[in-house]
């Protein structure tokens, strides 16, 4: 595909959501905010995994922590100024990231997937056993942070449709901001170091630094979906945080082809879609979604943007590889 | 703490070690020779607690169960790794990590759909369903004795297959440089077979073993597998001497965490693993 | 909405709206119950059997309630509370069901419960104990008709007191349902004089009691207090009476302690636990449903069962009293607060803040079975603090 033909698809893909609340079906206003979301959590760890090359299994943990930041703060401080709460979450994420952050990217391969595991499961712990977090059952959120700067109010989260755009809006926001970061120096430095540490390492590079700058920003913006996941719906649980969320999202990246952000947004849409669809149809959907990602692997490894791809080559190439 | 309790405590912390030592060895084993992370392991965890429910309501007897249990088992591992994870020596660990997650869904649907989703408990076998006297009030269950001893067991005998055998020295070899093992004339695609085998026996086994004291029930590899992860980066990948001491360290700050820190013993074990890190982000005992 | 827009969106839109059939016309005649209950995973049996429960309620009337057929809409909850809001979503607003029956998982209910409070749904929890759902987060449309964590507890509390019982050691699973039932004990019991010698909890779901059993063996006290179920429940009673524990210290529980008996051995021989349900209660009604529950699934009923099954009852209820419209919602509610529920565990009626007042039975296991002892607390309503309903 050109590029001028894969922008089209973009803009007609985006078209299409943006005409989405005309159903007037809340149902599926909400379920495609929650796959927008979804998007920019995906997109957020695919700067580690598809362009850095960090195998992260604990991203739910930012995820988690802004979503608990927006109930714990609305808890205490009674409804919160979107401009206040939004950085508010995405720093928390963005502070636990880079510590934690400090620990991991000492560590490679495996190593780098099972310690970002278990660091995971401790924020999991914190929200789930501590006072702090308020208990295993979760934590409601009683009021969606307001936008009002003084007497302006621009939009109203509590407004279904507003609540719509504003997610698609931040995820085209996050979309176009992680495209700038790919292309600048830092992103090279970054894809520099997926496909050889030690070579940008001898050409003077501090990789440790970018690495740790990468992981920073990808809980950042974990932490932003986060955010809207717990304005969306309300309600907040250390579920958020479990390692099934993490290797949730992980699927999304490998489903949608890692190392390309529409991809990780096809790969949230798809994943989502299918959970409904596959739940809707039996009780034994967990067989068919397992069967699903055991052939994923196999069969499809370069995840679904691969496809056309694929079906080029085997045009061209008669079918053989 | 009296002392006496204090004893009764390093009893306690020895026997859990020990225990999550058997899942974790075959864990270690699988990552550090074959490189390959698996989720699934819990998975096997619960496969083989479910085989000692199955068989020891067939047979009458948990041994007979295990003896049944474990080539079962090692069938069953040679089967997944011929199908499925023969394929994936050559890919990312993220679509390892993809493949054995899938496969616990799988797992857990078709347990749900062929045993049910009841809780099951195992019978003790008789000639271990005994108990020592310790306090005036407090005993000590036989058959958990009877597990630690068939902990330090195996352990002795992993040692001697990987350091004294040819088996052994061909996995170490393969563990240390895959081209040179084949450039020998080694089978290296059979000895992956072996390991991955032995892995999911001793994750099997040990769900054998624990059955009878933790009863059978869905999900129960979920438990087991986070622990054992971080058993393996403390201990270091690869190493299974150092699955055994990070086990036993684990078995330790659990078991006086939650008496002496009750407030953060959900965490501490993660805090232990912390401080590894710090010290030596490669495990205790990073081998080569 | 600018029509423009309208038109071209419905142009893009167009074709997958109407393959899908969103907002299709739905059968007016038949009443919607949508069964959001756990199907896989850790509590999947106990979502089977409030199923079944609900279910042969429904066919006890001729597969209708108050005249108007059934249709289910059942969804696996997956008991994962971060999904619980959507998928309770999807049945109020997509499926449009007339009740919501659900959950196991106090998390999950409690999600689902804001749903229900939000979107005017009426909500039938079957099990999730949380004190919140009929206490600080009451809501005029959610009813439950299991229990709330305080109430067999807090009989324990009064009962053990009441004995003689002076000293007791409490141990309990780090998460709501745990800390809540030691607290209802703690307030029975201390109420008559007792006291906690000291209280211990581990994290949710460990398994490994080893430890404490030491810890308990040295404090010696009159007796022990513990929340865990399940499988948990099953393991601590067999380590239990394995450290030696059982025939020196008396161990007490709320009743799901002992619903798994059948999986302690005999380690459970004897346990008396507290609950609002019990075998050998021995009543017509009970035998009843017994009787029809064993032919039906092939099965014994268990408490999980009469609690899906006295949910139908009580939708019944509230649906007789608005002449079987669903859509009149105030003479629903009205219905079922009004009702007194005749319930296999004996008739009940609904607090204020819409949880049963009921009997607390202190029952005992007998040859694998939770054998009916007395009533410890009878029609024992649950404080719902925090609720101004």
């Amino acid at each position: 595909m050109n590029v001028n033909a894969s922008l089209i698809v973009k803009l007609i893909a985006v078209a299409a959501i943006a005409c989405v609340p005309i159903s007037g079906e809340s149902f599926y206003v909400e379920l495609v905010a929650k796959m927008l979301l979804m998007a920019i959590f995906a997109m957020s760890l695919d700067l580690l995994v598809g362009f850095t090359g960090l195998v992260s299994f604990g991203h739910a943990a930012y995820f988690g922590i802004a979503a608990y930041s927006v109930a714990l703060f609305t808890a205490k401080f009674g409804q919160m100024s979107l401009w206040v709460m939004l950085p508010a979450a995405i720093l928390l994420s963005a502070a636990a990231a880079l510590v934690i952050g400090i620990f991991v990217i000492r560590t490679k391969g495996i190593y780098f997937i099972m310690v970002t595991l278990a660091f995971a499961q401790m924020a999991y712990f914190v929200f789930h056993d501590t006072p702090l977090g308020g208990g295993s059952d979760g934590v409601y959120v009683d009021a969606r942070p307001t936008a009002a700067i003084g007497s302006w109010v621009p939009f109203d989260l509590d407004n279904e449709l507003h609540m719509f755009y504003f997610v698609l809006v931040m995820m085209l926001l996050v979309y176009l901001f992680l495209h700038r970061v790919l292309q600048s120096p830092f992103g090279r430095v970054l894809m520099g170091i997926k496909s050889n540490e030690h070579r940008m390492q001898s050409l003077g590079y501090f990789t440790f630094g970018y690495k740790l700058a990468a992981f920073t920003l990808a809980g950042a913006l974990g932490g932003v979906a986060g955010f809207l996941y717990a304005v969306l719906f309300g309600f907040v649980t250390p579920e958020l945080l479990s390692w099934h969320e993490s290797g949730n999202v992980l699927l999304m990246v490998i489903l949608g082809g890692m190392g390309n952000l529409a991809g990780a947004v096809l790969g949230a849409f798809a994943f989502e879609a299918m959970r409904e669809f596959f739940a809707d149809i039996t009780k034994y959907w967990q067989l068919l979604m397992g069967g699903v990602i055991v052939a994923l692997v196999l069969f499809l490894p370069g995840g679904l943007t691969a496809i056309p791809g694929r079906i080029k080559r085997a045009l061209q190439g008669g079918g053989a590889k | 703490m009296d002392f006496a309790s204090f004893l009764i405590q390093v009893l306690n912390s020895l026997q859990y070690g020990l225990l999550l030592f058997l899942v974790a060895s075959g864990l270690t084993l699988v990552f550090g020779i074959m490189g390959i992370i698996n989720l699934a392991h819990g998975s096997f965890y619960m496969i083989g607690a479910y085989l000692a429910f199955v068989l020891t309501s067939a047979t009458g007897s948990l041994v007979l169960a295990i003896a049944l249990g474990i080539p079962l088992a090692l069938i069953f591992g040679a089967l997944l790794e011929w199908a499925l994870f023969s394929h994936l020596y050559k890919r990312d660990h993220l679509e390892q990590v993809l493949l054995t997650y899938g496969l616990i869904l799988i797992f857990e649907q078709l347990r749900s759909l062929l045993v049910g989703d009841d809780v099951h408990g195992v019978a003790i076998p008789a000639f271990l369903d005994a108990s020592i006297q310790l306090t005036e009030v407090m005993s000590y269950p036989v058959y958990r004795l009877a597990i630690s001893v068939v902990c330090i067991v195996l352990a002795v005998a992993l040692y001697y297959v990987i350091q004294r055998t040819r088996l052994g020295m061909m996995i170490r070899a393969g563990n240390d440089d895959r081209s040179m093992v084949e450039a020998l004339g080694i089978n290296i695609n059979m000895i992956y077979r072996v390991v991955f085998a032995l892995g999911v026996a001793l994750a099997a086994l040990a769900g054998m073993l624990a059955a009878p004291i933790s009863s059978v029930f869905p999900n129960m590899g979920s438990h087991v597998l986070i622990i054992s992860f971080v058993i393996v980066v403390i201990g270091g990948i690869g190493s299974v001497w150092g699955a055994l001491v990070a086990a036993l360290i684990v078995g330790f700050a659990d078991t006086f965490g939650k008496v002496l820190l009750p407030e953060i013993s959900g965490m501490i074990v993660y805090l232990v693993m912390a401080v590894v890190l710090l010290w030596r982000p490669e495990g205790i005992l990073k081998k080569g | 909405m600018d029509k423009h827009y309208k038109i071209v969106c419905n142009l893009i839109l167009g074709a997958a709206l109407v393959t899908t059939g969103m907002g299709s016309a739905l059968a007016q005649d038949k009443v919607k119950v949508g069964l959001m209950l756990p199907y896989t995973g850790t509590f999947a049996a106990l979502g089977n059997n409030i199923t079944n429960g609900f279910k042969q309620y429904v066919e006890e009337n001729g597969g209708k309630l108050a005249g108007r057929e059934v249709q289910y809409v059942v969804v696996d909850d997956e008991s994962n509370p971060a999904r619980a809001t959507e998928i309770a979503r999807r049945l109020v607003t997509r499926d449009k069901v007339d009740v919501l029956i659900g959950s196991v998982h106090s998390g999950v209910a409690l999600a689902a419960a804001r749903v229900a409070a939000n979107t005017k749904t009426l909500m039938i929890v079957p099990n999730a104990g949380a004190n919140e759902i009929t206490g600080a987060q009451c809501s005029p449309y959610v009813f439950r008709s299991s229990f709330s964590a305080w109430q067999p507890s807090y009989a324990m509390g009064e009962a053990l007191a009441k004995r003689g019982v002076k000293n007791v050691v409490t141990l309990a699973w780090k998460y709501s349902f745990g800390t809540e039932s030691v607290e209802g004990f703690t307030e029975g019991f201390t109420k008559g004089g007792g006291k906690i010698v000291k209280d211990m909890s581990l994290p949710f779901p460990n398994v490994e009691f080893q430890p404490f059993l030491t810890e308990i063996a040295a404090l010696k006290p009159d007796a022990v207090f513990v929340f865990f179920a399940g499988a948990g429940a099953a393991k601590f009673v067999s380590d239990y009476a394995a450290a030696g524990l059982k025939g020196s210290i008396p161990l007490y529980g709320p009743g799901f302690l002992s619903e798994d008996v059948a999986a302690m051995g005999g380690a459970g021989e004897g346990l008396q636990t507290t609950l609002h349900y019990a075998d050998g209660l021995n009543t017509e009604r009970d035998n009843a449903f017994r009787t029809a529950y064993a032919a039906a699934y092939k099965a014994q009923p268990d408490v999980y069962a009469v609690q899906g099954y006295d949910a139908a009852q009580m939708y019944h209820a509230g649906l007789k009293a608005a002449n079987g419209d669903p859509g009149k919602l105030d003479a629903v509610i009205d219905g079922i607060r009004a009702a007194t529920i005749d319930s296999p565990r004996g008739s009940f009626t609904l607090s204020k803040a819409h949880n049963p007042v009921q009997d607390i039975y202190l029952r005992e296991v007998k040859d694998g079975k939770n054998a009916v002892v007395e009533v410890v607390s009878a029609g024992l309503e649950d404080p719902a603090r925090g609720c101004s309903m």
